[in-house]
């Protein structure tokens, strides 16, 4: 479903991301991991289209997303980092707005409000405004979002940042659940999420992809089989580089 | 059509946007009260003793001025400050389609404050028999106005996340188009500069263009000029916008 080949972007003269390639599957849960500042989130950018690339090719469903973007982006739903929202519009409004610019209109429309409010827990919230919502709620609004025209890929970066423990494990199983019928990518920084919910694990480092394998296959490269240790000794700490 | 309904889409949650904040309130009270105040009181409109609604047009670009930069500030600084833009250009919209919606919104908007001011219109009908002809050309020039301004206004707010920077760029901006063809000003450069000059330059300002619009001539080159700085500055818009990301 999602192609990516020997992608390269660049601002100016950093190369944030560095000569990547992978494909994800129908039926895949992708877990995208990393240090801070990897190039996690810029690979999504470009995968979903707000970034285009410097170099490299990257297609979804079989479109190209430079050159054929609107089918490519009508397949996929996305999350983007730190869950934006419109301040003054209620959860409603905003779920309602999606699903128009997805092309839902009338019935169709209503049920996919419905059914997004419903799978994310949100009927509480209805008709209260974004910038009144606590950190979980709106992080799970914007997740609605994404899923509102019941996309066949999933793009979520960070989609667990900022919830509590139990609303995590909610989405942990929402996305495994999602992940048996769509193709997800989600990037985090919790390395248990991974074992959780996940079919194949990609670790970036500086750009460059330095593992792609099953959370069990990584885990059996450590001598104690925690997939901490295998992260820390692949890639480099935020001080080292300087 | 998809590209419409998207546009619409986009357009609707906009203007509901001016009308869910206190934004549209304060703007559209200011916007009344500072046309009342300088049309019946700076214009001079009882103790001219004619029946039209000149001392009313008269102050339109010096309004507009600062009017429009505000209510057109926040277009794309504010969708770039929530990190809604990342949002909106992931959707299967072009960037096209969400400038154009977004343009649209606002300039509606604009539209519905000037028709609020109708009451000065059904004023100088009761006192006397205006030329309601002129009367309607200067509502359309002072729309095209307010047009012009605003795509200005929403080039200068994709530029900058900061809604502060974007105001005052597009102000200067449009105060250079002001001056461009402001009497007082040109009478002064035609001392130093050749007057083919003077007037090429005047020939770019909103002021040659909106005064054949107050003496009631809706002529096509004025439509076309503020047509094509409407144009000019969307597309412009869309430039800037593909440049952040193209990085």
């Amino acid at each position: 479903m999602i192609k990516v080949e020997n992608l390269v972007k660049s601002f100016g003269a950093k190369r944030a991301v560095d000569d990547i390639s992978f494909s994800v599957e129908r039926g895949e849960v992708l877990g995208f991991l990393g240090p801070n500042g990897a190039g996690k989130s810029t690979t999504m950018r470009v995968i979903t289209g707000f970034y285009p690339p410097t170099a490299g090719r990257v297609t979804v469903g079989g479109f190209d997303i430079v050159e054929d973007p609107l089918p490519a982006k009508r397949l996929i739903g996305y999350l983007p980092e730190n869950a934006p929202g419109y301040a003054e519009m209620t959860v409603h409004g905003f779920l309602g707005f999606a699903a128009e610019l997805r092309g839902l209109r009338g019935e169709a429309k209503k049920k996919a409000v419905q059914r997004a409010v419903e799978t994310c827990f949100l009927e509480s919230v209805l008709y209260q405004t974004i910038d009144t919502l606590s950190k979980g709620y709106k992080h799970r609004t914007c997740l609605a979002q994404s899923i509102i025209h019941d996309p066949d890929i999933l793009i979520l970066d960070e989609p667990t940042d900022g919830l509590d423990p139990n609303q995590k494990h909610e989405v942990r199983g929402l996305i495994k659940r999602m992940g048996e019928k769509k193709a997800i990518v989600f990037s985090t920084h919790i390395l248990e999420e991974v074992e959780a919910a996940c079919t194949r694990v990609i670790i970036i480092d500086r750009g460059r992809i330095v593992a792609n394998d099953t959370p069990q296959a990584l885990k059996a490269r450590s001598k104690e089989g925690r997939l901490e240790d295998v992260f820390r000794s692949i890639t480099l700490p935020d001080t080292v580089r300087a | 059509m998809n590209a419409w309904a998207n546009i619409k889409a986009i357009m609707k949650r906009e203007l509901g946007g001016y009308f869910t904040s206190p934004v549209a309130y304060v703007f559209l009270i200011i916007f009344l009260l500072l046309t009342g105040f300088f049309t019946f009181t700076v214009g001079n409109f009882f103790e001219r003793g004619e029946a039209s609604l000149v001392s009313f047009f008269t102050w339109h670009p010096w309004l507009y001025l600062f009017l429009v930069p505000a209510a057109g500030m926040r277009l794309w600084s504010e969708e770039r400050r929530l990190g809604t833009l990342e949002l909106l250009l992931t959707m299967p919209v072009t960037t096209w389609q969400a400038i154009v919606g977004k343009f649209l919104a606002s300039w509606l908007f604009l539209i519905i404050a000037l028709a609020l001011t109708f009451p000065v219109w059904i004023t100088v009908n009761w006192l006397g028999s205006p030329d309601n002809g002129v009367i309607l050309a200067g509502y359309v020039g002072s729309a095209l106005l307010a047009g012009a301004y605003l795509a200005i206004s929403c080039m200068t707010s994709a530029m900058t996340r900061n809604q502060v920077i974007s105001f005052i760029v597009s102000v200067m901006i449009c105060l250079f188009l002001i001056l461009a063809g402001f009497t007082p000003v040109t009478d002064l450069l035609v001392r130093w500069a050749s007057p083919v000059f003077v007037q090429t330059i005047a020939a770019f300002s909103v002021m040659t263009h909106f005064e054949s619009f107050q003496r009631g001539v809706i002529d096509l080159r004025d439509v076309a000029f503020f047509a094509s700085v409407i144009g000019f500055a969307l597309f412009a818009t869309g430039v800037i916008i593909r440049g952040h990301r193209a990085g």
